[in-house]
Formats: C-alpha cells, structure tokens, sequence
C-alpha cells in the first residue's frame, strides 16, 4: 500500500486555485522530487501534504501504517531561526515534540533517540554548540536530524540545498541518498536543481502548467520532461 | 537612613516583592517574544489596555478591570495567535493596534470627560508610569502579584519545550503534530495578563523594558535557549532589586532607576559577548 497518497488535489490560498487536479501515490522506499518554475506550488503542495494548508478539494491519504504526525519535514530557513540562541542538541531533541502530547518533559528514549541522529548526522562534535554560529551545511543537517527524530518512514524536503556552496551540495544530496538506500527511509524533495534530481531520484513530479508524475526514466522521454528540459538553463 | 532602614519599611519590601515577581514573569515571556520579533507587543498591549480604560471610564463602569482585561486578550490572541496567518504582520499589526487604541482612548476621553477625572494628561501619565505607584500597593495588589507569578513561572516550567519548539519552528513543530494553536493562544493570554496588570503596577514603558532588555542581554552572551532563560531570568530579578533600592535610597523615580539598570547590564553583556567572540 501506499505511503502517501493524493486524490485530485486543488491547492491554493483563500479559495484561489494555484494546482488543480494532482494525483499521485508515493510508495515505499521512493525517491520523489518535485520540480517546477518558482510559483508554480511546489512549497503550497508540501505544506498541503504536512497539513499545514487545508486543501481547496480533494484528498491527501496515509498509508502502510504511516500516521500524519510521523512525517519529517526539513522546511526552509525563516529569519527567526538565523540568531536564535539554541545548542544543537536542544533543537534536535524538539523533533520528539510532535508526539509529546501535553506531557511537559522528555522521556529517556526520546534524548536516546536524539544522540542517536545527531550521531547519524555526523555532528556529535556540534552537540553543545550554538546554531547561529554554525555554517550553512552544518545547520542543515541539524534540522535534518530533527526531521529524522519526527520520522521513521517519510522525509519531506523543501530545497534542502538552497544556499550551499558545491561540495556541501554534494555531500547534502550524498546524505540523504544514504538515508534513502541505506535505512529505506522514503523522500520526497522539492528542487530547482534537476541535474541533481535526474542522478538522485527514482521517481519525479512535475507540476505548472503541464503535470508529470512517474519514473524518472519516462519524464525524460515524456513530453513535459522534454518541453521544461528543452528551454535551457537546467540542461546537465 | 541607611540601606537597612529602608529594607525594614513594609511598602519597600512590597515593592521589591512585587518588582520581583513582574520582571520574572516578563523576563521568561520576553525570550520568546524577542525571538519572534514581538519586543514591541508590552508596549503595544499597555495601550490598547489605556484604551479600554478610556472607554470604561466614559461609560462609567466601576471595575474598570472587567473591560480592560477581555479587550487586552482579545488584542494579544489577534496579534500573536491569528497573526502568522493575516495579511498585517508582526511590528506592522503591533503598531496599528497600539497606536489605534491610544488615539481612539485619548479622543473618547476629551468628548465625552468622565466626572471626577479632569486631568487627562495625567492620565496617560500614569498609564505610562505606572498607575498606583509601585511603592503604595494595597495588599490585596501584592497576593494578585504572588498568584499570578506562580501560574506564569508554573506555565513556563511545565510548556518550556513546547514554548522552544513553536519558538524556533512554528511549521516544523506544527506538521510533526505539536499544537501549536493551543500554545499560541496560551501564551498569547498569559502575555496579555501580566502586561495588564504590570501596567497598573509599573507602568507601560517599565514593563516594554522588562520585556526586551534582560532577553537581549542573555543573548549576547548564552548560547542555548535554556541558559538565555535562566540568565534572562537573574538579569530581570537582579536589576529589579537594585532599581528599587538605588530608588528609594536616592528619591528617583522607580520605573525608570530599573530601566536604566537594565540598560547598564546590557552593556556590559554586549561588551562580555564582543571580547569572547573575538
């Protein structure tokens, strides 16, 4: 059964449409990324999926055991979070708070579960330092390993490399092509960088004015892949 | 008279308990508030709450508490809790409500004057300075003072991970499950309350600077939100204690004798942050 699944979404803020009728079903194991121009939805989609927006018509779905409160979301940095005074280790921690309900204090597995990702993402030597004053990269995998405290399934990615310089680019997308094969954790990722999601996804939607969705050996082959390739500028 | 004259006096020990207790109470809120860019919202809610004095006072009711409260409330619900989704945001909302309800307040108050209340501009005074002077509270004003410190401290204890987490990521924490509504509309309350009655303790421009200095003089040199609280905390407590006593030994005014401490303190942690960060 499906993860995730959408049913002919119309998405949009106060009644106006932005998408109309998107389906699509992500499976198991998946490597989704979502491409399009700016403006095209793709955050409005995201947020759509988290529950964030409510959806003009239609339906997001959960499946296969998957409750909408164990999706890890990796958002955008918002200028609030550039000088907050936070350790590391605090702000992976409160990526157990989604299940905390209204008990006020963290549990022993929870501060395991967080060590545990910080661990994984390789910044134990950061644990206690502050996250203002940490580089681009390093504050990614932060906020990557708070996602990973919320999820053990399905990682939702918005322009996790926005900002990077190249080789932290690389070892971003390396990062998390690893949590995709290596620990079977299900991503989906909205892009600019469609080089990047050609070599890394197996599976691509595109969505504006034409709508794809399906491996990424057919997108090239399809006519929206060969339309939005064909204009230049993202040609690898 | 000496220091320890003063410490014996019952209306400076109120005072001091009472000082106290404000500037925990705003200090722990103002962290969060600094952070999501509501310094502004003490000073904001205090005039929305002279506001509704003016129209209670106009429409003459007793407890002019009654109104004040509901209205302030209701502001600080609008501001904090709606308005990450209006189409007005942060400063922008802040400063159209607090310079709306002063105006509305102070124009209701020249139409239509309120028997027994002739000096208008020494009523906006007070509601800048501090109404029933901080060195003349009722008893009954001290207790009021006790039980809301302990709710706001209890709140503090018990939603400090929640109050970080919708702090620092207000969609993450929202999409992963948190309700962040409900703290939203808790803290919003709780803001709105301790601004109001500080306000009739200390003032309003008292309890903007209790709200803003001690978080940003923590921030300068904590590096985790636990220690910026903390520290925020002692600073807050610690300049109330000295501001009164400064005060009452030298005759100065109190509000503005812990403004101006606030004031020191944050310097010298703006110059202990500079010399580490070099």
């Amino acid at each position: 059964m499906a993860l995730l699944s959408c049913q002919d979404l119309s998405l949009g803020y106060e009644g106006k449409p932005i998408l109309e009728h998107i389906s699509f079903e992500v499976n198991p194991g998946d490597y989704l990324c979502i491409v399009g121009e700016n403006g095209s939805g793709k955050s409005t989609l995201m947020k759509t999926i988290l529950g964030l927006i409510h959806p003009l018509k239609g339906k997001v779905l959960t499946g296969d055991g998957l409750r909408q409160n164990e999706i890890g979301y990796l958002p955008q940095q918002t200028v609030v979070q550039r000088d907050f005074p936070a350790s590391v280790y605090e702000i992976v921690l409160s990526g157990c708070q989604g299940r905390q309900g209204l008990r006020p204090f963290y549990s022993k597995e929870d501060k395991e579960l967080a060590w545990m990702n910080i661990q994984r993402m390789e910044i134990e030597p950061l644990a206690r330092r502050c996250y203002r004053e940490l580089s681009g990269g390093q504050q990614q995998r932060v906020l990557l390993a708070r996602a990973l405290c919320a999820t053990r399934k399905l990682l939702l990615l918005d322009e996790p490399v926005a900002g990077l310089d190249p080789r932290v680019t690389a070892e971003m997308y390396q990062l998390i092509s690893d949590l995709n094969r290596r620990d079977g954790i299900t991503v989906v990722m909205i892009s600019h960088d469609l080089e990047a999601a050609l070599r890394y996804a197996t599976h691509i939607l595109h969505i504006g004015a034409r709508i794809y969705c399906g491996p990424v050996e057919d997108y090239l082959r399809s006519e929206t892949g060969v339309h939005y390739l064909g204009r230049g500028g993202y040609r690898p | 008279m000496t220091l320890w004259d003063y410490l014996q006096l019952s209306f400076v020990q109120n005072a001091l308990l009472v000082g106290v207790l404000v500037a925990l109470c705003a200090s722990l809120l103002g962290v969060t508030l600094v952070l999501r860019r509501f310094s502004f919202i003490g000073d904001g809610l205090s005039h929305v709450a002279f506001g509704a004095m003016a129209v209670a006072a106009v429409v003459g009711l007793t407890d002019d508490m009654l109104l004040v409260m509901p209205v302030t409330i209701l502001c600080a619900v609008l501001l904090l809790a709606v308005g990450s989704n209006a189409k007005i945001k942060g400063d922008a909302s802040v400063a159209m409500i607090s310079v709306g309800a002063l105006a509305v307040g102070y124009l209701l108050m020249n139409l239509f004057p309120p028997t027994g209340k002739a000096n208008i501009s020494g009523d906006v005074c007070t509601t800048l300075f501090g109404g029933t002077s901080i060195l003349t509270l009722k008893s009954l004003e001290v207790w009021l003072s006790i039980v809301l410190s302990v709710v706001v401290v209890a709140f503090f204890v018990f939603f400090y991970h929640k109050i970080f987490a919708v702090t620092f990521d207000e969609s993450f924490a929202a999409a992963t499950g948190a309700k962040t509504r409900l703290y939203n509309l808790l803290i919003a309350v709780i803001i709105a309350v301790v601004i109001v009655l500080a306000m009739k303790l200390v003032g309003s421009l008292l309890i903007s600077a209790l709200v803003v200095f001690p978080a940003l003089s923590a921030m300068r040199v904590f590096k985790s939100f636990r220690g910026v609280s903390i520290c925020a905390a002692c600073i807050s407590v610690f300049c109330a204690v000295a501001g009164i006593l400064i005060a009452a030994a030298n005759g100065t005014p109190v509000g503005s004798t812990i403004v101006v401490a606030d004031i020191a303190v944050f310097g010298i942690f703006s110059l202990i942050g500079f010399l580490e960060s070099r």
